[in-house]
Order: C-alpha cells, then sequence, then structure tokens
C-alpha cells in the first residue's frame, strides 16, 4: 500500500443531493432530505462526518434547488467539522455526472483522487480502504459494489478476479453476478476530461465507456449497504444501522427495563412506565413516550408525542407528532411534520402529509392530505 | 289479575345471533348486565296486579331452569317456563298452554316477544286496553320509515279511535310507517279467537282426505297471519303508539346497541347499576380514586369483575361476572362476557368478547357499528345479512365465541370468531371458523 495519511489531507468530494427528495415525502415537504434524521443524525451528516475522517478537508454538494434552511445548517454541522462545504448549484437537473462537470475547478484542483457518493445511501462507509484499493490499482474509477440477494432488480456489475470491471448489464434475467453499485465512487481527475456539462447519466453514458477501456474497477464492500431515499427502506436501513452501532460501539445504545434489542434513545428523550420499546427504534431528541407504550422498528423524530397505550410498529413519526392514546399504527405509516392523531384510531400504512389532524381510522394503505 | 308471557322460541331460532348463540339461549344473552329477558320480566314486575310470569319457548327446561330459579328469587313473582313440544308458532304456543294462562282467572294478560328491547311501556298499555272495552288485543306500535317498514307488521289505525282498520305483515309495498313491535296485551276472550282459528285448522286436516296434511302443522298458528290480519277492521284490535325506545334483538350486532340504550334507561330507574364517578365529599373521592377504574358514560361492571385501575372503560360498556380487565386497557361501546380476560394496554371498540376469552397486550379488537341512520328519525336497526352482494362480509362489530384466544400485539377488525379458536395473527373482515 501507497496511501498514507498526510497524502489523504488534500482530497475532495462531491455529494449528489439532488432534487425535492420526492421519494421521502411527506417528511421532505417539512426538510430537506438531507437534513432529515437518520438514526438522530441528518442524513448528510453521516457521510460528511466519515468523509472528514477520511482525511477529506473540501466538499461539494450537489443541489438542484435552493434551501436556505439546508445551506445553513449543513454550513455550520461543516463548520463544527473543521470542513469546507461549497453547495454547487445546478440551473437545469445534471443527473449523476453533470455536476462533477460544474464542480470540475474544485475536484481538478489538485492531483490526489476524489470521491463521489449518492446522498441516499448508509453503510460503513470504506473512504480509506477506497483510497488505498484506488491507487493500488492506480487506474482512473473504482466503484464500490455491494451483494443483493435479488439481483435481477438492479444494474448488476461483472468484473474479473482483480476487480477490473467488464460490464454492466441493467435487471438481467438470467443470473450474471450479485453485485450492484453501492453508489459511491472515487476518480482520479483525469476522469473530469470525459464529462461534458449537461445533463449526463455517469452509471449510463461514463462507466461503460471507462470499463471497456480498462479503467474502472470493483471494490468490495463489507457489512451492510442500504439506499434510505424512501420510507420502507429508510427503515430496513435503519435496523441495519443499528445492529452495526451495536458492534462499533455498543455504548451508543440505549440499555435498560422495557428496552429490547437495539434501541437508540436521544438523552433528551423521556420514556415513561410499563413500556416496551424496541427492537429498532431511533427516539429523537426531545420525544416524549408516555406509560405503557410498545414501539417497534420505528423511528421518531424530534418533539414527537406518543401518547400512552398505543402500539407503533414499522412507522415513521413526524417532528412534533402527536400520537393519541391506544392508538395502533403499522405498515410504514408516515406521519409528517405535526400530525395529531387522535385516540383510539388505527393507521394501516397511512402516509399523512404535515399539520393534518387524523380523526378517523385508515385501514388501508393510503396518502392523507 | 293479570299475567305476562313471553315467548322466546328455541334453539333453531336466533340462528342470526351466532355465534353468540352458541353456547347460551339467545333469551339469556346478557345485555346491560342482565340477560335479555330479565328486562322483560322486570318491566312486568312493575306493572301493579301482576301475578305470574310464562316464559313459553321450546329450549330444554334444563337450559332455562337455573334462570327462572333466580328470577323467582330475585323478584319474589311466579314465574314458570313452559316447554313446547315443537314450534307452535307465536299464538299456538299461548292456546296450547291456554289452561295455564287462564287459571287463576286473568282479566287480561301481557304477551312479549323475546327478542326485541324495549322501554315497554306496559302500565300505559293496560290502561289504553282497559278503556278500550271492545278490545281483544291492543298492541304496542312505533312509527318506521317509510323503506324499512316493510320488513315489520304494518298497522292502519283510525286516528280518533286508535283501532286496527288494517293490519299485515312483511308487505312487498308501503302500507303503513306504524309498525308492531311485538307486544301485546290480550283480553282473556282472545282464546276464544284462537280456538275458532285451531278449529278451523283442525277441520281442514281431517277434511283432507289424501292423507297429505300435517297434524302438527295443523297446530301452528301466528298471532300476527292468523289472528291479528282477520281482526284487523272488526272494532276488536287497537294500537297504542308509543315514542319510547325500542327495537328488534335479532343480530348480535343489535346487542350493543340494546346494550347501550338499556344502559341508558338505568338513569330512571336503576342508577345504582352504572358504576360511577364518586360524587361524596372530596376526602371520600381521594380515596375512591384509588380503587376505581376511570368511567366516561354509562358502564356495567359485574361486582364480581376484576377491572384495573388504570383502565378506562365507556361509554356504553357492560363487563359480566368474573371477566379481567388488566392495567391501561380501554374499552367503549362493547360487551365483555364473564370469564372473559383481556391484558395490558389492549382496546376493544364495538365489539362482543365471548365467555372465557382472552385478548392479549396491546390487541385492538374493533368493530363497526350498524346504529340506525341517528339523521333519520324513526329509523330502526337494520339487520343486514353477513354478507353483501358481491358476497363479501358486512362490515359488523367484531364477535369473539366463548374461550377465543387472541395473541398480543394484534388487530382484529370487523370479525367474528366461532369458539375455541386459538388465533395467531391478525384478521380483518373474516369469519375464523
Amino acid at each position: 500500500m501507497c496511501g498514507t495519511d498526510s497524502k489523504l489531507g488534500e482530497m475532495r468530494a462531491l455529494i449528489l443531493v439532488g432534487g425535492y427528495g420526492t421519494r421521502l415525502r411527506p417528511l421532505t415537504l417539512s426538510r430537506p432530505k438531507p437534513l432529515v434524521e437518520f438514526a438522530n443524525k441528518p442524513m448528510l451528516l453521516h457521510q460528511m462526518e466519515a468523509l472528514v475522517e477520511a482525511g477529506v478537508t473540501q466538499i461539494v454538494l450537489a443541489v438542484s434547488y435552493r434551501a436556505e434552511q439546508m445551506e445553513q445548517e449543513l454550513s455550520d454541522e461543516a463548520k463544527k467539522l473543521g470542513v469546507s462545504l461549497v453547495f454547487s448549484h445546478e440551473t437545469e437537473p445534471l443527473g449523476t455526472a453533470g455536476p462533477l462537470a460544474l464542480a470540475k475547478d474544485i475536484l481538478g484542483a489538485s492531483d490526489e483522487p476524489f470521491f463521489v457518493l449518492n446522498s441516499d445511501i448508509i453503510c460503513e462507509f470504506p473512504f480509506k480502504d477506497m483510497v488505498a484499493f484506488h491507487r493500488n490499482h492506480g487506474q482512473e474509477g473504482t466503484i464500490v459494489v455491494t451483494k443483493v440477494e435479488e439481483p435481477s432488480k438492479y444494474g448488476v456489475v461483472v468484473y474479473g478476479e482483480q476487480g477490473r470491471i467488464h460490464s454492466f448489464i441493467e435487471k438481467p434475467q438470467e443470473f450474471v453476478s450479485n453485485k450492484i453499485n453501492a453508489g459511491m465512487y472515487i476518480f482520479s481527475p483525469s476522469v473530469l476530461r470525459r464529462i461534458q456539462l449537461r445533463p449526463t447519466s455517469i452509471e449510463k453514458e461514463v462507466f461503460p465507456d471507462m470499463a471497456c477501456e480498462g479503467q474502472l474497477y470493483a471494490m468490495e464492500l463489507q457489512g451492510f449497504w442500504m439506499d434510505v431515499g424512501q420510507p420502507r427502506d429508510f427503515l430496513t436501513g435503519m435496523c441495519l444501522y443499528l445492529a452495526s452501532l451495536r458492534q462499533s460501539s455498543a455504548s451508543a445504545l440505549h440499555f435498560g427495563p422495557g428496552i429490547v434489542g437495539n434501541v437508540l434513545v436521544d438523552p433528551t428523550a423521556k420514556i415513561g412506565q410499563g413500556c416496551r420499546i424496541g427492537p429498532n427504534v431511533t427516539v429523537g431528541p426531545g420525544v416524549v413516550i408516555e406509560d405503557g407504550v410498545c414501539v417497534k422498528r420505528s423511528t421518531l423524530l424530534r418533539g414527537a408525542t406518543v401518547r400512552s397505550h398505543s402500539w407503533l410498529d414499522g412507522c415513521i413519526i413526524g417532528w412534533r407528532s402527536v400520537v393519541g392514546q391506544w392508538v395502533r399504527m403499522e405498515n410504514t405509516t408516515v406521519l409528517g411534520e405535526d400530525v395529531i392523531v387522535k385516540d383510539e384510531i388505527y393507521i394501516n400504512g397511512g402516509q399523512v402529509l404535515p399539520h393534518k389532524s387524523i380523526a378517523a381510522s385508515v385501514p388501508e394503505p393510503q396518502i392523507i392530505m | 289479575m293479570l299475567k305476562a308471557v313471553i315467548l322466546i322460541g328455541g334453539p333453531l331460532k336466533g340462528t342470526r345471533f351466532r355465534p353468540l348463540s352458541l353456547d347460551i339461549p339467545k333469551p339469556l344473552f346478557p345485555v346491560a348486565g342482565l340477560p335479555m329477558i330479565q328486562h322483560h320480566i322486570e318491566a312486568c314486575v312493575n306493572v301493579p296486579n301482576l301475578k305470574e310470569i310464562l316464559i313459553l319457548g321450546y329450549y330444554p327446561t334444563s337450559e332455562l331452569t337455573q334462570f327462572v330459579a333466580d328470577m323467582v328469587q330475585e323478584y319474589k313473582v311466579n314465574i314458570r317456563y313452559l316447554q313446547e313440544f315443537t314450534a307452535l308458532g307465536t299464538a299456538g304456543g299461548l292456546y296450547h298452554f291456554r289452561d295455564q294462562i287462564r287459571s287463576g282467572n286473568p282479566e287480561a294478560f301481557f304477551v312479549l316477544n323475546g327478542d326485541v328491547c324495549a322501554d315497554f311501556p306496559l302500565v300505559e298499555m293496560l290502561r289504553f286496553h282497559q278503556e278500550k272495552k271492545a278490545s281483544l288485543v291492543t298492541i304496542m306500535a312505533t312509527e318506521a320509515t317509510r323503506q324499512q317498514s316493510v320488513h315489520y307488521g304494518c298497522i292502519v289505525q283510525d286516528r280518533d279511535t286508535s283501532e286496527v282498520t288494517h293490519y299485515v305483515e312483511k308487505p312487498s309495498t308501503f302500507v303503513s310507517t306504524l309498525i308492531n313491535c311485538g307486544v301485546y296485551i290480550c283480553s282473556i276472550e282472545i282464546f276464544q279467537t284462537f280456538a275458532a282459528v285451531f278449529n278451523t285448522r283442525q277441520q281442514e286436516y281431517y277434511n283432507d282426505a289424501s292423507g297429505n296434511g300435517n297434524r302438527k302443522e295443523a297446530a301452528v298458528i301466528y298471532l300476527e297471519i292468523d289472528v291479528l290480519m282477520p281482526l284487523a277492521g272488526t272494532g276488536r284490535v287497537f294500537a297504542l303508539q308509543t315514542s319510547n325506545w325500542w327495537s328488534q334483538l335479532k343480530t348480535a350486532g343489535s346487542a350493543i346497541y340494546a346494550n347501550r340504550h338499556y344502559l341508558e334507561l338505568y338513569h330512571s330507574r336503576h342508577m345504582d347499576r352504572l358504576a360511577q364517578e364518586d360524587f361524596v365529599g372530596e376526602k371520600e373521592k381521594e380515596k375512591e380514586k384509588e380503587k376505581r377504574c376511570n368511567i366516561i358514560g354509562d358502564v356495567y361492571i359485574h361486582p364480581t369483575a376484576t377491572v384495573h385501575t388504570t383502565a378506562t372503560l365507556g361509554p356504553n360498556v357492560s363487563i359480566e361476572a368474573g371477566a379481567v380487565i388488566g392495567p391501561g386497557v380501554r374499552i367503549r361501546e362493547s360487551i365483555v362476557l364473564s370469564g372473559a380476560t383481556i391484558l395490558d394496554h389492549s382496546l376493544v371498540l364495538h365489539s362482543i368478547v365471548g365467555r372465557g376469552s382472552h385478548v392479549g397486550q396491546w390487541t385492538r379488537v374493533e368493530g363497526t357499528p350498524c346504529d340506525p341512520n341517528p339523521n333519520k328519525p324513526f329509523a330502526k336497526m337494520d339487520n343486514p345479512p353477513l354478507f353483501n352482494s358481491d358476497g363479501r362480509l358486512n362490515p359488523s362489530i367484531t364477535i369473539l365465541g366463548c374461550s377465543v384466544k387472541v395473541p398480543s400485539e394484534v388487530i382484529l377488525l370487523n370479525s367474528i370468531v366461532l369458539p375455541y379458536k386459538e388465533l395467531t395473527r391478525s384478521f380483518k373482515n373474516e369469519i375464523i371458523l
């Protein structure tokens, strides 16, 4: 290995934040997706922290809309982390490759390789390993790949023993590989020559050529991986993340009477008597859970209240929402910000837009405008 | 002297009351803490000079013995169960036991169908009947909607005299919004009319030389078709229209509705039967609070039931003998039968929890009420069939038969569970055999 920490000092990264995060509505109606808390931390902060940890000093956020709230909050976080944060605004959506051209001056400022990642990814970020792997093969690009159970739903990556990629196959009918693009790359600056400033797909228009030329390598990801861009996967990703947290820093998890399995509780949250919390629950700051509540596989965002005797399984409870007494909610029910669910209501797979008051049960999955 | 006869039918009737009637005769199903026909008995014992109550039906005597003994002891009045050898029709049974009814020379007797529930205006009916000297039968009548009236016996009445000028049972076209409540007071002379009908039937039977006639069928007499219809317009039948609450109690779903109304009636007559927030001194209140659960509206709790102090019951809940209601349980618009257990934090809405049933923690047992449309004056309880025209189960109250086990953390929605079933998951809109 030729990589050393001092050499990592100059590194830069680009995070593809993109648009309005419609897949994560109704949460993203109140807060830009990068700020939605995943396991009590804004989604983007998981990536920013890991990048800084790997020695990245400058991060470019490629966004296709202006959001002052997001820019302010993330700049504050960046300051704390001691990293320089640049917002690269697209006037029209540039796809997954175009933003690299837009940020060309920053990414190409040194000879060091730079990272590119999709913002919806949660995993044990292997940035240091990526640098080492990339330097080792010495070619233009490295893609992180991850194993999936059902590859026919994705585009799979076919590569040889040293990781040199032969081809990409979209939604293969016959099994050719179970490795898919994990949405994390490291490129040498020379890759910027290949990309024009126009809407371009890096996966479809850039990678195939690079693979043909033998310039693209695949690095296998260890541990879990999840695209948490939509509510169902958000919850699955949370389960995986909490399990990984138990391995890496179990003390971050919450223990005590009525706590079952992996549960993350902010110190400012209050949990009543006779509750059963877990497995796989995240309780945000200022959350109040009254007596006799059962919560499983759910995220309760900042300031939410769950009143006594209610039962939640597979739910995301939006900021400052209030769930009444003896309420039952399940099956990926998502409450937007400041939703009120009256006592004794049943919600099955409801997606509730912000500031609604729910006074009648929703027995079948539905969107409540 | 007066008597009363309560017609309860037999085990072949009341199938629409399943699964609740599978383990208990329907007339003994508890509503607002009392077996259904005990409400009839209470109405009867409040009539001055009423000396005997006869319960007529074809349930095996053994199924009624205990109940009758309990009633005699409680109300200190003669009560007997008379078992018909077969279904004889509403008037056939009365005629068969005519000697029992006539013994002691009552001037009149009430006839009450066992499957109705009401604030029975028996004293008013008696006074009215006595005023109408010519009356053989006075019918308790009530107003129904135009659409619903055709499902009942329809009465056309002379406004001035209250005489019934026309009577038809369940007509196919609209006749009148005034309907028969299945509660009557009959003069003792009515037996002459019964006899005439009976004899005519017997004549027909013997005149039919073909041998196809059925001796049993010849004894069947229906009060409505065989007696009221021919008597209407002869000046011998009258109807007293009442605005008191009244409903049929045909389906299990209507038990929740009846429960609510009988509980409401306790306000005027039996406040002691309603569990209540204490209204003694503040100090006492503190003490009481330690023992009591939270009560909202009308709730009946049997003295032997155990309800945790953190449970919240009501409105319109009945908890029967020996039932155990755990901490943080919420029950609304429901009946919990004897020996049932409901564990911590569970919710029971619009449901009947069968005898000895067991509901786990954080479980939701919920039904859909089928109450009369409150926005339509005089609307009655609809008794919809179990299935709609698409073959799907009509949303109904949720019913657990006896000794059903419902696990923790599931939902049971609009479902009917037959006795002794152990569920292992959630169910919605299903009948679980």
